[in-house]
């Protein structure tokens, strides 16, 4: 392959990009206010009610053999110490009290649940507004059917994309401009899954909105369920983030991110296509 | 520098950063200006939660198999107020409820008068603003029908309660307040039986406030007087409610 001349490419559009930075700030912030949130019950449940002597998770503190605060942390019949970061932290005293997740995960980060609930009422208006114009303009815009919907080429190189994302091996040619299949996937499932699920499970929390959406809340097995459900979907972003942030930085971190604040992402030309016509045998060899 | 000088140097980075960036936050939340930016989608959830809903919509029903085993009481479950003392000294034999303000009749009702009026039986589900639930068995009078013997006056737009305990243990006493139109949902009762017993001291005796598509803290508990209002600026810090006024919790309470 001979060396290929650089060019940048217009990759993201305004909106796009726009609304990216939006959700990041909304997410950390509803991430944030919600841990602050569920530090007032540190306890999940599954059901219409909660069966208080059996929680499905529970971060708990608890006097150790020599007297000192430790943090248990609960989830079904598994239970570890987990003293200093679940259960047990240190406390805006400087010294180790009963808290769920520590101050450096809640916002705010002294404990209130009423200011927790403030900051996370607020960015969920945010979330939702910005949601629902990212799937407004991105079928308007083409950007669904178009960047989006994985094609019948991806669905049949999805194998190809396994083994190269496992080689840490990612295009820097024009193939770069365009979603893989395990990207669209992933992108697909947060906005059409995630992210439309926490904001139902978040409203079937709510006593108010439960006078419609009863079946919702049946749906999912009752009201402490689709707290729960609020709770795991809330990690399945947080999981999402991590992987996107790694593909970030073993894929060219600067060019990467340069493409969400500009748009420009540099790519190299493509081997230059042979002069002499392609014979199918010479495709299948090429190939 | 060496591989573990380094090490330690980005790890001291990265404390640093993330303690600049709690302070940061932390400074955020403290700011006023904040406060009031994130005050302000208080207003369009409350507006949003009544127009997204029939305003007589039923909060979730449930059958006799659904009762949680324990009814986790909350707040205040003791109270130690005088007038709370003495009406309990003689088992709320002397108990009046108060229906005042902007009504053409006041009334002033025994528990046996209460008891008397129409009733409701409900299964509901109690929502903490913590997050925990608890389905109980709610019997108790509709609000609407014994506000409207009162005779509410057309300025009235508020419903005040007034509650006998005291959080802080000092003359401040516990309050709430609703809609006035809220007061008509089918399920907004004053309760007087739980799971078909008069209630007892920690779940509010000897009467509650139910209003079944409200968090919790709406749920005043050990009632004294009723008031109708015009504006609830007057009252408390003027944020409508014990809990709005010393928090911040919204007054909606209903998500």
């Amino acid at each position: 392959m001979s060396a290929a001349a650089t060019r940048l490419s217009y990759r993201h559009r305004l909106p796009v990009r726009v609304m990216h930075w939006i959700n990041v700030v909304c997410l950390f912030a509803l991430l944030m206010s919600g841990l602050s949130i569920f530090n007032a019950h540190p306890a999940l449940y599954w059901g219409k009610f909660s069966t208080f002597d059996k929680p499905a998770l529970s971060l708990t503190a608890k006097p150790g053999h020599d007297g000192k605060l430790r943090g248990e942390t609960q989830i079904g019949a598994l239970r570890f110490d987990s003293t200093g970061v679940l259960g047990a932290s240190v406390k805006m005293s400087g010294e180790i009290g009963a808290r769920g997740f520590p101050m450096w995960a809640t916002l705010p980060g002294y404990k209130s649940l009423a200011a927790g609930r403030r900051w996370h009422f607020f960015f969920a208006w945010l979330f939702v507004i910005n949601g629902v114009c990212y799937w407004l303009w991105s079928w308007r815009s083409k950007h669904l059917s178009g960047d989006l919907a994985p094609t019948g080429a991806d669905w049949r190189g999805m194998g190809r994309s396994i083994i190269e994302h496992m080689k840490f091996k990612h295009p820097t040619g024009s193939e770069a401009l365009r979603y893989n299949i395990l990207q669209k996937l992933a992108y697909l499932a947060v906005i059409a899954v995630f992210g439309p699920g926490i904001v139902l499970m978040g409203l079937a929390m709510s006593p108010h909105m439960d006078s419609v959406l009863g079946w919702l809340v049946d749906l999912v097995g009752g009201r402490q369920s689709a707290r729960t459900w609020h709770f795991i979907i809330a990690f399945a972003f947080v999981a999402f983030i991590a992987i996107h942030v790694f593909m970030v930085l073993v894929s060219g971190p600067f060019n990467q991110i340069r493409s969400m604040i500009t748009g420009r992402y540099a790519y190299h030309d493509d081997p230059p296509a042979d002069p002499v016509p392609v014979t199918a045998t010479d495709k299948e060899e090429g190939a | 520098m060496s591989k573990t000088d380094r090490r330690r140097f980005l790890e001291k980075l990265a404390l640093a950063s993330g303690a600049v960036l709690l302070g940061a936050c932390d400074r955020l939340d403290q700011s006023p200006a904040v406060q009031t930016l994130l005050k302000s989608a208080d207003a369009p959830t409350d507006k949003a939660l009544h127009a997204l809903t029939p305003e007589d919509a039923l909060a979730q029903e449930f059958t006799e198999a659904d009762l949680s085993p324990v009814f986790k009481a909350n707040g205040s479950v003791n109270p130690k107020t005088p007038e709370y003392l003495a009406l309990l000294r003689n088992n709320f034999a002397d108990y009046r409820l108060q229906v005042r303000g902007l009504v053409r009749t006041p009334l002033s009702l025994s528990l046996p008068e209460l008891r008397a009026l129409p009733s409701r039986t409900q299964i509901t589900r109690h929502d903490c603003v913590e997050g925990w639930s608890c389905i109980g068995k709610w019997t108790g009078t509709p609000l609407g029908p014994l506000l409207d013997r009162a005779g509410p006056l057309p300025r009235a737009r508020y419903v005040v309660f007034r509650c006998a305990d005291s959080l802080d243990g000092d003359e401040n006493r516990y309050y709430e307040s609703i809609y006035l139109r809220e007061a008509h949902h089918p399920q907004s009762i004053l309760a007087y039986d739980l799971n078909g017993a008069a209630l007892d001291v920690p779940h509010g005796a000897p009467l509650r406030l139910r209003v079944e598509r409200k968090l919790g803290y709406k749920q005043a508990k050990y009632l004294l007087a009723i008031e109708l209002v015009e504006s609830l600026a007057g009252i408390g810090q003027g944020n409508g409610g014990y809990w709005e006024d010393d928090q911040g919790y919204q007054w909606h309470g209903g998500i």
